[in-house]
Order: structure tokens, then sequence, then C-alpha cells
């Protein structure tokens, strides 16, 4: 009974292992599009998280007005390079 | 069954291989299916070994004396609860323990990160299974955990009796769950390091798992100390003993990195040390593991078993992770590594960050110099020699101060560069409230013997108002911006903002500990004293009136399980009655007849049950050591009876009798005739505040680590948006 159990343990192990090799699942495709594509979205949401941090820090005085505008100004126009370049890595619309 | 637990463990060794080699092959060639297969591989293992986990949990659970493990850390007479835990104070059921979380939290890290890091998922869950097939073979080859015997014991030895208190049950789990999960950072980070892609995806992805691993150690940190404290009778909570340090060290760097990784998320900045202090992390969480196991230092902790063969294992995965890391961080310095931005100003939030970074590294170097001191001694001077705690005081006090300040002042700084007048803006107010403090404490306390205890005083004062007045300012700025009430704006500022507000109520945790800390060991008054029923001892005040001894025969089952030899000691101050506190000794049997019928009942381990008043000003405290060498000769006249009547043929079950007759006989005269016993007594000011202390940072990491789904809130992401998006029309304007 336990050599049964022992065998049916392995075998439904290697069924569950081995599926994606017996279903054949096809090589990644753009993988590095998809990497910088994920690297530059994570880079925007932290510039944005900066932006929204910059303004708190305004609002509970460690920031001067001027100096949060300088800041700011400075965080939007890194934000606007990160969209300039997913906008590069991104097929037009109507191809 | 024990064939099953086996089987299941050979499986476990065989998929680790297997599933390492695929995603390294997947993760080379870019063949999806063998990245795929490899990450079930890691789903199969986790689910085996719990079915091994399982196994051995009910064999203790039905006190099966075939399974060696059982025999040897169980007994039928050892509640069912200290069964489960049983499993875990021996070598074998802990390294199952630690495979199990393991294969469990890294199968839970693979699902939730799901299709994101592409790249990086195949390496990070080659290195997840490399610890897998390292501690299968481990339990396979040398601890053996489901190894039996043919003719089962009547009675197993039992669990140390130093482990039966509750905090024991969770302590090890907690412990274990923290460095497993740092495994979890640590495979993400050696796999960022291969395909050179170490932006801050990887401590985004991972960040649930540093803080649950940071989280789940601090709890298994706190749960240790309180059973220093209620259970092995020293009297203290922290005694810098190898074994508590090696739990500390990990989470000295975790904390660090968890600051430092900030900087990184927001900056581009400081990669080569997040890398490296995560990878010092993991590593550390290993060796931890090791000196738990390995015996190789001194502990009060040790419950290592004799012969430990798991010694060269450890050494040599150790090994290869130092150099595989440093390998790693040296080859991608250049280039992958390579940081994005400089440090704009000393006066800048990072710079702070950095700062405290330096200070934590500092206090865990000078915590792993004084733990291994003794290997180091021994390799150059062929003496083991330790360093004890006031060594460590000398290095730590001055640090733990400098920390504390700076996790005062990192939070009211801005990010890139603030000015002078800008910080003291910030910062007047917590000045005042450390100097009206330092004045108080001067004026109205003992605190001008202990200038180091006054200044942790202030520096933990100034942090704590810091942190108010942040919740306040946060509070009313969102007042501001959303017209909501105070109670709604305070309660939208910490949800929103989790990490930032919870890493700010663990500072006051910290700085609450601190206090407790300071407070206990530099007014402590605490006395050896030897007492006679009626006899009394004043300490600190308080007089300790030994009013009459106490003893008692524990049952559990219908088995002998303890001999209790106590006290009821009388506290008054003054006139006044305070309370009455009850210590013993408890003393557990030895299954060894060969020693004496009798003396084997006082031979085995005992444990001192102390009696404490806790309170929010002070603690009493009191252990009893009971002597009873005054029994010696009728224990050894008892002993010498009973083999008489053994060899005589007396049946078993009237020997029983007798012995439980002569048990009770012994029991009554020590009531009767009361021999004096030694106590240690402590009055020890505010360590309530450091199990306080403790709940709040506990309190404050689970609202840190609780799930937020990762970016900003919708609307806070779309004005940000719309903001930017303006900008891409037109140009920056302010």
């Amino acid at each position: 009974m336990t050599l049964i159990i022992v065998i049916a343990l392995v075998a439904i192990v290697a069924l569950f292992v081995t599926h994606p090799l017996r279903r054949g699942v096809a090589a990644r495709a753009n993988l590095e599009t998809e990497v910088r594509t994920a690297d530059l979205s994570t880079a925007k949401e932290d510039k944005y998280r900066e932006i929204r941090d910059a303004e708190m820090d305004r609002r509970t005085g460690k920031l001067s007005d001027a100096d949060w505008r300088v800041l700011d100004r400075q965080l939007r126009a890194e934000a606007v390079e990160i969209l300039h370049d997913l906008d590069e890595l991104q097929p037009p619309a109507d191809a | 069954m024990a064939t099953i637990g086996q089987a299941c463990l050979l499986i476990a060794l065989g998929l680790c291989v297997y599933g390492a080699g695929a995603s390294i092959h997947g993760g080379r060639t870019g063949q999806e299916a063998w990245i795929v297969s490899g990450r079930r591989a890691l789903f199969a293992v986790a689910g085996v070994v719990v079915v091994a986990f399982i196994l051995l949990e009910s064999a203790f659970l039905r006190s099966d004396f075939h399974y060696t493990v059982v025999a040897t850390h169980s007994s039928t007479t050892t509640p069912w609860y200290y069964r489960l835990a049983a499993m875990w104070s021996s070598q074998e059921g802990s390294l199952l323990l630690w495979l199990t979380l393991l294969s469990v939290w890294s199968s839970v890290a693979l699902l939730v990160i799901g299709r994101r890091m592409r790249d990086v998922v195949p390496y990070a869950t080659a290195v997840l299974l490399g610890f897998g097939a390292f501690f299968s073979a481990l339990l396979i080859f040398t601890a053996q955990p489901f190894t039996r015997v043919a003719v089962a014991a009547s009675e197993g030895i039992g669990l140390n009796p130093l482990l039966r208190h509750p905090s024991m049950m969770i302590h090890p789990v907690m412990l274990y769950s923290g460095y497993t999960l740092f495994t979890v950072p640590f495979a993400f980070a050696i796999g960022a390091l291969i395909v050179r892609r170490v932006d801050s995806e990887w401590i985004r992805a991972t960040r649930f798992y540093t803080l649950g691993a940071w989280l789940a150690l601090s709890i298994g940190v706190l749960l240790g100390a309180r059973w220093s404290y209620a259970e092995l009778g020293w009297g203290g909570y922290w005694a810098w003993d190898p074994v508590e340090n090696a739990s500390l060290l990990p989470w000295l760097t975790g904390t660090a990195f968890l600051h430092s990784a900030m900087v990184q998320e927001k900056r581009g900045m400081l990669k080569v040390w997040n890398a490296s202090l995560v990878l010092a992390t993991g590593v550390l969480c290993i060796i931890g593991t090791f000196l738990v196991r390995s015996g190789i230092l001194d502990s009060i902790h040790a419950f290592v078993q004799e012969g430990n063969t798991i010694a060269w294992a450890f050494t040599s995965l150790i090994c290869v992770l130092i150099g595989t890391s440093v390998y790693l961080v040296v080859s991608r310095r250049g280039d992958a590594l390579k940081s994005e931005a400089s440090l704009d100003s000393a006066l800048s939030r990072e710079a702070m960050f950095l700062a405290n970074n330096v200070v934590l590294v500092a206090i865990a170097f000078v915590v792993f110099w004084g733990t291994f001191f003794p290997l180091i001694s021994e390799a150059v001077t062929g003496t083991k020699s330790a360093v004890g705690p006031p060594w460590f005081d000398r290095y730590i006090v001055p640090l733990a101060l400098l920390l504390v300040l700076l996790t005062g002042i990192g939070p009211v700084i801005s990010w890139r560069r603030s000015t002078l007048a800008r910080l003291w803006l910030q910062l007047r107010g917590p000045v005042v409230v450390a100097a009206v403090v330092t004045v108080l404490a001067l004026a109205l306390t003992q605190a001008a013997d202990n200038l180091k205890a006054v200044a942790l005083f202030a520096a933990a004062a100034f942090s704590i108002s810091i942190a108010v007045q942040e919740l306040w300012r946060g509070t009313r700025a969102r007042q501001a911006m959303t017209g909501s009430g105070p109670g709604r704006a305070f309660v939208t500022l910490i949800a929103r903002n989790r990490r930032r507000y919870g890493g700010y109520l663990v500072h006051i945790g910290i700085a609450v500990m601190f206090v407790g800390v300071a407070a206990s060991t530099a007014f402590q008054h605490s006395q050896d004293v030897r007492l006679r029923p009626g006899q009394s001892a004043t300490v600190g005040g308080y007089t300790f009136l030994y009013a009459k001894p106490t003893a008692r025969i524990g049952q559990r089952a219908g088995e002998l399980e303890r001999i209790e030899l106590g006290s009821v000691i009388r506290v008054t101050r003054g006139r006044r009655y305070v309370t009455t506190l009850r210590p013993n000794r408890g003393y557990y049997p030895i299954n060894a007849p060969a020693i004496g019928a009798l003396t084997r009942y006082f031979e085995g381990e005992s444990t001192s049950e102390i009696g404490l008043k806790a309170g929010a000003a002070r603690d009493l405290w009191i252990a009893q050591r009971t002597d009873i060498t005054s029994f010696t000769p009728i224990i050894k006249k008892g002993d010498r009876l009973f083999a008489k009547a053994a060899q005589a043929g007396l049946p078993a079950r009237t020997q029983s009798l007798l012995l439980g007759q002569a048990l009770r006989g012994l029991v009554a005269r020590y009531v009767a005739e009361a021999p004096g016993a030694q106590f240690r007594i402590l009055v020890s000011p505010m360590v309530f505040w450091l199990w306080i202390g403790a709940v709040l940072l506990v309190l404050g990491g689970l609202i840190a680590a609780w799930p937020t789904g990762g970016g900003l809130s919708g609307r806070a992401r779309a004005r940000v948006s719309a903001r930017v998006a303006r900008d891409v029309r037109a140009p920056a304007t302010p």
C-alpha cells in the first residue's frame, strides 16, 4: 500500500511539473522590450510618488514654497522624459 | 507513514535539483516552458514538504515512539500543544520546519509576482530551489526525521522543560519565518544581479516579503526576550548571548535595507549598498540558523545534540553564498549597479538614511564581532574567550543613542535638499520636549547618577515627539487638502501612506523600548540572598519576606510530570502591603531508572518559575534556587530500599504505589523542615515599557507591511498624472 502511495505521489508530481514541457509553451517574444517597458513603468510610478511626496513635504513645512516650485518643476521634467521613453517603446495606435 | 515521509523528502530533493536546472536553462535560453516547469517544481516541493511536515507532526501528536525523534523530544505527559511545538525543539524537526516555511513562502512569492520580472524570476527560482535542495539533503542524509526503531519505547524523554512556555511555541516559527522570508529578496537580488537589471523593480516586487521578514523576525526576537525574562531565571531579557545575537544580526541589516531601499526607489542611488545589504542579510539568516543548530558557540539557548555533523554543510553553504554575493556585486559594480543620481546635499533625507544605515551596520558589526570573538580568539591564541554584556554596552549604547537621534531627524527633512533654517523650524519643538524631559529626569529621579540613561531618555523623547508632530502635521495637511474632519483625515493619512506612518509608529515603539531598556538597566536594584522562612531582604525599598515554603507534585495524564518546590513571598513597602509572589523550582524526572528510583526525580532538567508583579512604574521579580542537599541522604536511602525491593521481585504496581508514597513523604518533609533557599530579587523600573514599545513596533510593522496594491491611490495618481500630462503638451511651469 505504501509503495502504491509513493508511486502515485511521484507520478502526480512528475505530471504536474512536466506539463508545460509536454504542452510546448512558446519561447518568450520581445523580452527585451517587455523588460524595458516594465523598468520605465516602475520609474514612472516612482516619479509620480516623488511628485506627490514633495507636495506633502511642502504642506507639512519640510519644503518652502520656493524650494518646492524648483523641485516640482525638476521632477515633472523627469517624469515627462520617462513618458517620452515609454511612448517610443509602444507601437503606434493605428498599427 | 515513515516511508511516505522519507519519500516526500527524496522527491523534494529531486524536484529542487530538477527545478533549479530547468529554471536556469529557461532563463538562459528564454524558453518559457522550462521556466514554468521550474516554477511548478517549487510549488510541488511545497506540496510534498507540507505532507512530510504533517506526517511528522501527527507522529508527535499520537506520541508514536517508534519515531526516534518523537521518543527523544516528547512524552505522553507532554500537553498536546507542546507536543506540536516539540517537533522544532529537535534538530530534525527544526530543519524540516525551515524547509517547509521556505518552500511555502517562496511559492507564495512566485505566485504573487506572477508575470512581473520575467527575466529575473527564473534565476530567483533557482536560488530558492538551491536553498531547498540544501535543506532537503540535510534532512535526508544527516538529520533523518523519519528514522524508526522496531520496538517503541514505553515512554518518551519529553520536551525540554525550559521550552514549556507559550512563547516558545511561536518564537521558533517566527524566527524561521523571518529567515525564510528574507531568502525571497535575497534570491531576487541574485537574479537581478545575474541579468544586470538592478533598478528598483526587484525591491518593489519583494518589498512585502522584506517587510514581512522584518516583522516576523521582530516578533521572534521579542518573544525570545520575553521567554528569557519569564523562564530562564537569571533576571533579564537580553544577555548578548550568541543565539540571541544571531537573530538580531539579520534584523539589523534588514532594518538598514528597509531604509536604504527607499533611497533607491526615490533616487536610483545606493544600488551597490542595497544589493550588499540584502545579500548580507540572507547570509546572516543562514549563519543564524547555523549558530542555533550547530552549537559551535556556548549559549544559554543551546539545545544541540552531541556529535553534531551539520557544521561542515552549513560552513560550505555560507562560503558559497558569500563568494557568489561578492563576485556578483563586484562584477556588476561598474555598469548595472551604477548610481543614477548623486547626493545633492548632506542636509537631505537620503543623507540621513545613509547615516542611519551606517550606524545600523556599525551596530551589526559590533554584535558580529562580539558574538564570534570566542572563535576568533581561539583561532588566534588557541584559547576560547568570550566578551560579556559590559563590552557590548560600551559600544552599543553610544551607537544606539545616535540611531535614535537619526531616527528622529530622518522623517522631518525633505528629499534631495533642505536648509538649516528649514530643519530648525521642524526640530525646535522636539528639541524643547527633549530638554524638558532631561531637566525633569535630573530633577525628579536618580538619573543624574547615570548620564547615559538621561541621554537615552532625551533622545527617545526627541524621536517620539517628532513622530507625533509628523502625524499631527500630516493630519492637518490632509484636512486642508480634502476638507475632511481630523479623525477621518488621520485615518486616511495612515491608510494612504501605510509604509511611512507604520514606520513612524515603529520609531515610536523603538524609542519607548529604549526608555524601558535604559531605565531597567541603569536603575535596577538586584540582590542574591539566602533566606529561611521568616527571614526577609530589602531591595530597592521593598521588603521581601519568605513567609512559607510550598511543595507540590504536578501530574499530567495520571503520571508524575514534575515536583515543584517553592515559596510564598510577601512583599511590603514600609508598612504597606504590595503583593504576594510565588516563585518555585520545578524538577522534571529523567528517564534513567539506573541512577536511583528517587534520585531520578531530582537529577533531570529543572526550571525556574519566577514570581513577578509587573507594573508601569516597576517590576518586582523573584526567582528561587531551592537547596535540597540536606535531603540527599534520605533520597539515597530511598534509592537503596527500592533497589532491594526490585531485586526481591516486588510487583511493579506495588513498587509504583510505594514510590508515590515516598515522593509525597519527601514533599511533605520539605514543607515541614523548610531548608533555606537562594533567591535572586530584582526591582526593575519601567520594564513594562519595553513590552509596550514592542507591541507598538509590531503594530507599526503590521501597518507598514499591509499590502496596498503598490502605487498611489487613484485620486492622487490622477492628479499627478494630469499635471505631468500638461507638461507633455507644454513646457513645465510651476
